[in-house]
């Protein structure tokens, strides 16, 4: 970074038009310097020079993004209305103005905000112990050897076929006999299991040199400190994108907390609101302030990393040839 | 598939490593065999308990007439004899095939449309990949909120926009043979993202050295797209089917939320169903009967997906 801010020739793009760039004021400004520069070359190498081509995939560019917002713009409209407004007419500018009342009302009166704690928690913890359990599982496939590690793989492999949503039945019945249905316990363990993510981590570790973690080994590192010192740092782009998918499925599940819970207290928020859309029943104005709500954590998550989440993708070998 | 750049310098140990493992196999394996197992087990706990055990526990039950309240008696296939001549289970897997034809093309043609789009690099990235991405973080029922709220009969934007246009208004939900492509439509929208974003990541590792030698040789930007780009992403493609066709053959969520399989069943999955049975008429012997059979046909579908590139390639 400190030769990114101070070098002049690495400042601007080199192939800059518009001669001097002004020097970036920041870390921050001179990365995004060198994006721009990296995008313009991109657009010139994929678009190519002529102006009337690039304004045409502009054009076909806004109309798109515009589609794929118009829903959201018209929900979070809607949810500035008063409920009276929201009744009456499908207007993007409501008579008597914009109002925040329907926030006020759902998060001072209703469910939502337990809701979303029950979701956060559900969340963070499918996250953390998924993801913690998926990458030693994958280091023990990938890097260890033990009597039926052939056999775990099979499995894992052969298990990433099975649709979980065919397994609701049995699980009920497990959950039954364990004592766990509406409990949070009950709604979090049948969430731990990813064989995808397993398989992911354990092609990851594959790639990593030998040699490093015999160097540790030899240093005197425990197969533990050779984990968790080496191998989980080593991996943090994939472990990120990982953790990204499990947090993206466990937030928004909600065939599984649907059945295993009854008790409102203890619902996660897709399954909360489903049910908060019949007791509020014709309120528009709460509906949606509800859904904006639950909408915001993930996508104010995703605003601010979307670069490093594509980044990730790519990394998982998903995304890739 | 890249490690960061930080490998050490051949480090002095190496060669003494070397000889101790010459030296010390049996010690190392042992060794091997023991922190193997302790790595994996916290996995194998779960995947034994909430995978391995529904699996074989389901497929039991699905050979008894147990219902939610009581455990029931061995009944040999009986379940599934009876799933066979239920028309109910042929109506809803079609409706699920139904989905999932008119879901898949969409879905996977935008989602590379987006990415070419966006991965162009013009101005706006940020707000392009907002855009496209957005949707596919909502929850279910946010999903299913705003557009139940946007198919409103009088109200939603949708009908008052035709009426604005001085055309009549569409029964999105309620009637029979739309509100299937209103579900569709929903979908596309909802799931679009998540097939961009792939795509995305998959047009980004492309060397630019391959279009600049293409621009080198004289080949114009729609050349460059369909010989140079769009080959590439032959494998990608390959992934984002088979998920798509999975996903979208696992459908229940959106439909259960807008329509419950209405209207007239219509629009009602398997998935929905399989639900339907076991937890409103409590039978879970034939739901379970009938995921198995759904379990069956989706192994066949991702069979044939596969076996045909397979060979192709060898």
């Amino acid at each position: 970074m400190a030769a990114l801010l101070t070098d002049p020739a690495t400042t601007g793009p080199a192939d800059a038009p518009d001669g001097v760039e002004p020097a970036p004021r920041s870390a921050r400004a001179a990365r995004r310097l060198t994006r721009q520069a990296e995008n313009r070359a991109q657009t010139r190498l994929i678009v190519g020079d002529r102006r009337l081509a690039r304004v045409a995939v502009l054009a076909v560019l806004a109309v798109l993004a515009l589609a794929w917002l118009i829903p959201l713009l018209w929900a979070v409209v809607t949810s500035l209305k008063s409920e009276q407004a929201a009744a009456s007419d499908a207007s993007w500018f409501p008579a008597d103005g914009f109002t925040p009342a329907a926030y006020v009302s759902v998060l001072t009166a209703g469910d939502v905000p337990l809701w979303m704690l029950n979701s956060t928690i559900v969340a963070v913890v499918v996250t953390a112990v998924t993801v913690m359990i998926s990458a030693m599982a994958g280091y023990a496939i990938s890097r260890t050897r033990f009597r039926g590690r052939r056999l775990l793989l099979a499995l894992v492999l052969g298990s990433i076929m099975i649709p979980p949503q065919i397994l609701i039945v049995p699980l009920f019945q497990e959950m039954l006999a364990l004592g766990l249905v509406d409990t949070l316990a009950g709604v979090i363990l049948p969430q731990l299991v990813a064989p995808v993510m397993v398989f992911i981590l354990a092609r990851f570790f594959d790639a990593v040199p030998q040699e490093i973690l015999d160097a540790a080994s030899v240093d005197g590192a425990g197969p533990w400190r050779v984990f968790w010192r080496i191998v989980l740092p080593l991996s943090r782009s994939i472990l990120v994108a990982v953790a990204i998918f499990v947090f993206i499925g466990a937030w928004n599940n909600f065939l599984w907390p649907f059945i295993v819970t009854n008790d409102p207290a203890l619902m996660t928020l897709p399954v909360g609101l489903a049910t908060v859309k019949n007791a509020y029943g014709v309120q528009y104005a709460q509906t949606m302030a509800s859904a904006i709500l639950a909408a915001l954590p993930l996508l104010v998550v995703f605003m601010m990393f979307q670069r490093r989440i594509v980044q990730g993708i790519a990394t998982t070998g998903l995304g890739g040839q | 598939m890249t490690l960061p750049s930080t490998r050490p310098a051949p480090a002095g140990p190496a060669p003494a490593a070397a000889g101790r493992s010459a030296v010390a196999p049996t010690r190392r394996r042992r060794r091997g065999d023991l922190s193997g197992y302790a790595f994996a087990a916290p996995f194998v706990v779960v995947f034994a308990a909430f995978l391995v055990w529904p699996v074989l526990a389901g497929a039991w039950t699905s050979l008894t007439d147990t219902s939610l309240m009581a455990p029931g008696g061995f009944i040999g296939f009986g379940n599934y004899a009876e799933a066979f001549a239920d028309p109910q289970v042929w109506q809803t897997l079609w409706q699920t095939f139904l989905f999932t034809l008119i879901t898949t093309l969409p879905l996977v043609l935008l989602g590379l449309v987006m990415a070419l789009l966006v991965h162009t690099g013009l101005p706006g990235q940020w707000l392009w990949r907002t855009s496209f991405f957005a949707s596919y973080l909502l929850p279910v029922a946010v999903v299913t909120g705003i557009w139940a709220w946007m198919f409103q009969a009088d109200i939603g934007l949708l009908n008052s926009t035709l009426a604005s246009l001085g055309l009549e208004g569409v029964g999105w939900l309620t009637q029979e043979g739309v509100a299937m492509l209103s579900i569709a439509l929903v979908t596309v929208w909802w799931t679009a993202g998540f097939n961009f974003l792939l795509y995305l990541a998959a047009l980004q590792s492309i060397p630019a050295s391959h279009l600049e030698a293409a621009t080198l040789d004289g080949a114009g930007a729609w050349r460059r797209i369909f010989s140079v780009i769009v080959p590439q992403l032959r494998g990608v493609t390959g992934v984002i089917l088979v998920l798509q066709l999975l996903a979208s053959l696992k459908v229940f969520d959106q439909i259960y939320l807008l329509t419950a399989g209405g209207p007239n069943g219509s629009t009602r999955p398997i998935l929905e169903y399989i639900y339907d049975t076991g937890f409103t008429n409590y039978r879970l012997g034939y739901a379970s009967a009938i995921s198995y059979i759904f379990f069956a046909v989706i192994l066949i579908i991702t069979l044939m997906r596969f076996l045909p590139s397979r060979r192709k390639e060898h």
